[in-house]
């Protein structure tokens, strides 16, 4: 049973995926065991979009299940549960842009790789992200843009957070359309990456188990 | 280079030099292309809000650029739309400098669920009355009074003359009002704009295309369901889908040919959104984009006209797909896609288009720029069919180094 709700949520059958979840509902099965199924179909969703199986429809898709699971599923839910995380992450599209696909996928893909993600959205001023980080202590810090003004206001984030003293405590990534390694000298990112696993693999490598 | 010649031999040699290219004969050199964007306006020391508010330092600004540089060619955001009209109309759909994004900034599309999933019957029977009464009330606010609006096939005989009276309300009349000097300052707008290809073409230089046209589902996207709810659509209804693609490719044909017939060049802008390698598989590629892009470009070509599609992004596994388009009809500029690879699998087929990296020309040194254009004239530029040319935006590009670009290549892309 439990088996089948995964492999409805990675074979994207929205229908029947919907259905088994109702069905163990009824079953006065415990809500989070069937969220919990739910986000491992997500895992392999995420797993194959990483290996260019699935594409952003797919991803955009199966949200979309998840959604209408995790409604019929809290609704009788007693108690929360909290999920054991990797690491924080502050991420955001920079000022001046309000692109999101780029970001959107990035926030998705740490997510189900049991990140705990700090979305600020889009046209984030650089105070925003200091006041992000130092509220929630994170990690790691992603940066999205797809204009090439971006560049010029991922490089004020980064002097931000450095003049706030923080350098020293978080790991910056960014990524978008046309960053590349000459964009990340610029900016004195870390690093710089070109899809969403790329995201996953850093901030693995930077906080992730050892 | 160009001394001692008239404006009209310079024009009459750079188009021979765009279109040997295109017809994948070997020009004299490679021929490089200028899409400007709102580099005007950091070159020029005013901002990208001119763009939009000020028509005469615009075009100022543009046509300095153009002179400045010299490129064969050029693509200028001119004429695009008044601000004010904009403004007057409360458009949902994009931000522009100085409205909704500093004036110093480019402007920015804006994706939303205009049409909602339960509607492709409605777009499908009826296109006019969809967009009249559904589709502007919600990307216009000044146009909300429009959803009140009767059906217009109500309008017929006599019975007309009571209907038209419904509008007698002060919601519509304020619509109208609106609608009147939103339309005043449209007009003129483009009558102050709409010369500045035929001023450019005086001075020697042509322009890259007079029209516009998209890739069905890009419509469908951008305007209608945005990104998200077209790709929810593969799934839970990808034949309305489809039928919507179909029946926008009819009406993309009709809308090109009345704008392309007003030039001369033929030549047609098809920016391309959606389809790059990281957005849809190639199967989805197969299925909703490629099948009305492709008879779009096969229509344009059969009336005469040159297709110019900017693939922005990733195109490397759709490569295979351009060779069913025909030979020397289409012109193609890539962003990101690898040249090499473009030229071993289109080489022989189509003319290629492209491209010099944005944060190269931004943040590069002069000597990196040269270098990079040398590497793509080798490469991508043996025996003609190639156009040299930047990525996507050079918005914010270092003019040392769009000049570097421009003047490497005609040094170095002459052919013997």
């Amino acid at each position: 049973m439990s088996d089948s709700l995964v492999e409805a949520i990675v074979d994207l059958q929205e229908e029947k995926a919907v259905r088994i979840a109702k069905e163990r509902l009824d079953a006065e099965e415990d809500p989070l065991k069937i969220l919990e199924d739910a986000r491992r179909g997500m895992a392999t969703v995420g797993k194959r979009f990483a290996d260019r199986e699935y594409f952003l429809p797919e991803l955009i898709y199966s949200g979309e299940i998840l959604k209408r699971i995790s409604e019929i599923s809290k609704t009788r839910l007693l108690r929360t549960s909290q999920l054991k995380r990797l690491g924080k992450c502050v991420i955001g599209t920079v000022a001046g842009d309000i692109h999101d696909i780029g970001k959107d996928i990035v926030v998705f893909m740490l997510d189900i790789h049991g990140f705990e993600v700090h979305d600020l959205g889009v046209d984030v001023p650089a105070e925003k992200f200091v006041q992000k980080i130092q509220e929630t202590k994170a990690e790691i810090v992603g940066l999205s843009g797809f204009l090439t003004l971006a560049f010029e206001s991922m490089k004020e984030v980064i002097q931000a957070i450095s003049d706030a003293g923080l350098r020293g405590k978080v790991k910056i990534m960014i990524g978008g359309g046309q960053i590349d390694e000459k964009v990340r000298e610029y900016t004195k990112a870390d690093a710089y990456g070109t899809d969403a696993m790329s995201a996953v693999t850093l901030a693995k490598k930077w906080v992730g188990p050892k | 280079m160009s001394e001692g010649k008239s404006p009209e031999q310079l024009y009459k040699e750079r188009e021979k030099r765009i279109w040997d290219a295109i017809q994948l004969k070997v020009p004299d050199r490679v021929p490089v292309h200028l899409g400007l964007g709102y580099f005007p306006a950091k070159y020029n020391g005013i901002t990208c809000e001119a763009a939009y508010y000020d028509h005469a330092k615009w075009r100022w600004a543009s046509r300095k650029t153009i002179l400045d540089f010299e490129p064969d060619f050029y693509r200028a955001v001119i004429g695009n739309t008044s601000g004010l009209a904009l403004e007057a109309l409360g458009t949902k759909l994009m931000k522009w400098p100085g409205h909704g994004v500093p004036p110093n900034h480019s402007h920015q599309a804006i994706e939303g669920e205009f049409m909602k999933e339960n509607e492709y019957d409605a777009l499908l029977s009826d296109l006019s009355d969809f967009v009249i009464r559904t589709y502007l009330p919600r990307v216009f606010s000044t146009l909300a009074p429009f959803e009140k609006l009767p059906r217009f096939t109500s309008f017929l005989g006599t019975s007309t003359a009571t209907l038209i009276g419904q509008l007698a309300t002060p919601d519509f009349t304020e619509a109208f009002d609106i609608l009147l000097k939103a339309a005043d300052e449209a007009s003129k707008w483009r009558f102050a704009t709409s010369s500045f290809d035929d001023e450019m073409a005086n001075l020697g230089f042509p322009c890259h295309s007079l029209a516009n046209a998209s890739a069905p589902f890009d419509v469908i996207s951008d305007f209608l369901r945005g990104m998200r709810g077209a790709m929810i659509d593969m799934y839970r209804r990808p034949d309305k889908l489809i039928q919507a693609c179909e029946m926008l490719l009819s009406r993309q044909i009709e809308a090109v040919s009345v704008a392309a017939s007003r030039g001369s060049s033929g030549r047609v802008f098809k920016p391309l959104h959606r389809g790059a390698d990281g957005f849809m598989s190639l199967k989805q590629f197969e299925t909703f984009y490629w099948p009305t892009l492709k008879k779009l470009i096969l229509a344009l070509v059969e009336k005469g006209l040159t297709p110019c599609p900017f693939f922005e992004g990733d195109y490397t596994t759709r490569l295979e797909h351009l060779r069913e388009l025909p030979r020397g009809k289409v012109l193609c500029h890539f962003d990101s896609t690898d040249m090499s690879r473009v030229k071993e699998v289109l080489g022989d087929h189509l003319c290629i288009m492209g491209n010099v990296p944005s944060s190269l020309l931004q943040i590069g040194t002069i000597q990196e720029v040269k270098g990079y254009c040398k590497n793509l004239i080798d490469a991508a530029g043996k025996d003609g069919g190639f156009i040299m040319t930047h990525r996507s935006s050079i918005d914010e590009a270092n003019p040392a180094n769009i000049k570097a670009m421009i003047d490497f290549t005609k040094e170095y892309g002459i052919y013997n």
